[in-house]
């Protein structure tokens, strides 16, 4: 596992330096992290922050968006009709719930489709893994450059463990 | 009946005077007709024209308010767009960014796709930003009212939230002639 500290740090050592999002279990300790040093916005809705993101990076920020995959149905119309086609990238740390049909009825549609929903919209994607974060890492911060759209790292349960209880 | 008794000036007609009393601050145009019709009246690089992502104009103006501090951030925003992206009357007035001006050009009906009616008539949007904790709420239907108002926001701290009863009338004008690509790097040039 993977300390939120290290994580935090690792994306601040990247450029990360806005962050936004709505919460969910599996990125409760990020956002602790996050929020201890003063980094996190919080979102209402998953649009609403991928919108938010999207007016920093224009501002100069380097932003990322934290979701639960639930959210990734929520804010799809604005990633492609707002960040995909206006060339505005974004980190979005997307909490994987329902992977491998191991969890609650509601997420287990999502866990299902959710890689093939972000292949459809042409949304670069990885799945973190603690034995290639630094890889996984760069690759993010590249991609982002290069490509100038949204990029998503998809968290599963247990990767990332916080100080937080 | 729509609009609301009394309204008689057209979307065109606040919109040019809001224009009018800007010059460098950032602006966020919602999609639709706003935009199209703000790309024709004057077109300045630090306009942001939406296209899409309908009810996401004040949080993509969130998010540069708060990235700059020290420039004042102007959204101009539908009702129908409001009520979709309601949420972010909450948001805003939680973080209470002090250079975020929220204009709202109330039509009731959405006028981008036929003049259906929204329901705008029936809930007060100037009551929902006022009752979530926006600093500075305001509701004008004249011009002359909107130009006091307008420059009034500009003086003040916010965030604030301009709501201008407008008529229904659509200009007739083409769709903005600028790739979206473009209107990112243009407008981030200019508010750099």
């Amino acid at each position: 596992m993977v300390e939120s500290d290290d994580f935090v740090q690792a994306l601040q050592d990247i450029g990360f330096d806005f962050f936004t999002g709505v919460p969910d279990s599996i990125l409760g300790s990020i956002i602790a992290t996050l929020m201890e040093r003063r980094l996190y916005t919080p979102a209402v809705r998953e649009d609403e922050a991928v919108g938010m993101a999207a007016g920093a990076f224009m501002a100069g920020k380097v932003p990322a968006v934290l979701m639960q995959n639930s959210g990734l149905g929520t804010s799809l119309n604005a990633l492609i009709s707002l960040n995909v086609i206006y060339q505005q990238p974004c980190l979005l740390l997307i909490s994987w719930r329902g992977f491998q049909g191991k969890d609650a009825p509601e997420h287990l549609v999502m866990g299902d489709s959710m890689t093939q929903i972000l292949d459809a919209a042409r949304i670069p994607h990885r799945t973190l893994s603690e034995q290639s974060l630094i890889e996984d890492l760069k690759w993010t911060a590249q991609t982002f450059m290069k490509q100038r759209i949204p990029v998503a790292l998809l968290l599963k349960k247990g990767i990332v463990k916080g100080n937080h209880p | 009946m729509r609009p609301e008794e009394g309204t008689i000036q057209s979307r065109a007609r606040a919109m040019a005077a809001v224009l009018e009393l800007l010059t460098d601050q950032p602006v966020i145009i919602c999609n639709g007709f706003p935009s199209r019709e703000a790309y024709k009246i004057a077109d300045r690089p630090t306009h942001f024209y939406m296209i899409g992502s309908m009810g996401v104009a004040p949080s993509i103006g969130l998010g540069v308010a708060l990235a700059k501090p020290d420039k004042k951030v102007v959204i101009l925003d539908g009702d129908g767009n409001v009520l979709m992206g309601m949420g972010t009357l909450a948001t805003v007035a939680a973080l209470q960014p002090k250079n975020f001006i929220h204009v709202v050009f109330d039509n009731e009906v959405y006028g981008s796709t036929g003049n259906q009616p929204t329901i705008s008539r029936l809930v007060r949007l100037e009551q929902m930003a006022k009752a979530a904790g926006y600093a500075n709420v305001e509701r004008v239907i004249e011009r002359e009212d909107l130009v006091y108002e307008f420059k009034d926001m500009l003086k003040k701290d916010g965030p604030s939230f301009l709501l201008v009863k407008v008529t229904e009338q659509a200009e007739d004008v083409d769709r903005v002639m600028l790739e979206p690509p473009e209107i990112t790097r243009r407008f981030m040039k200019a508010i750099e």
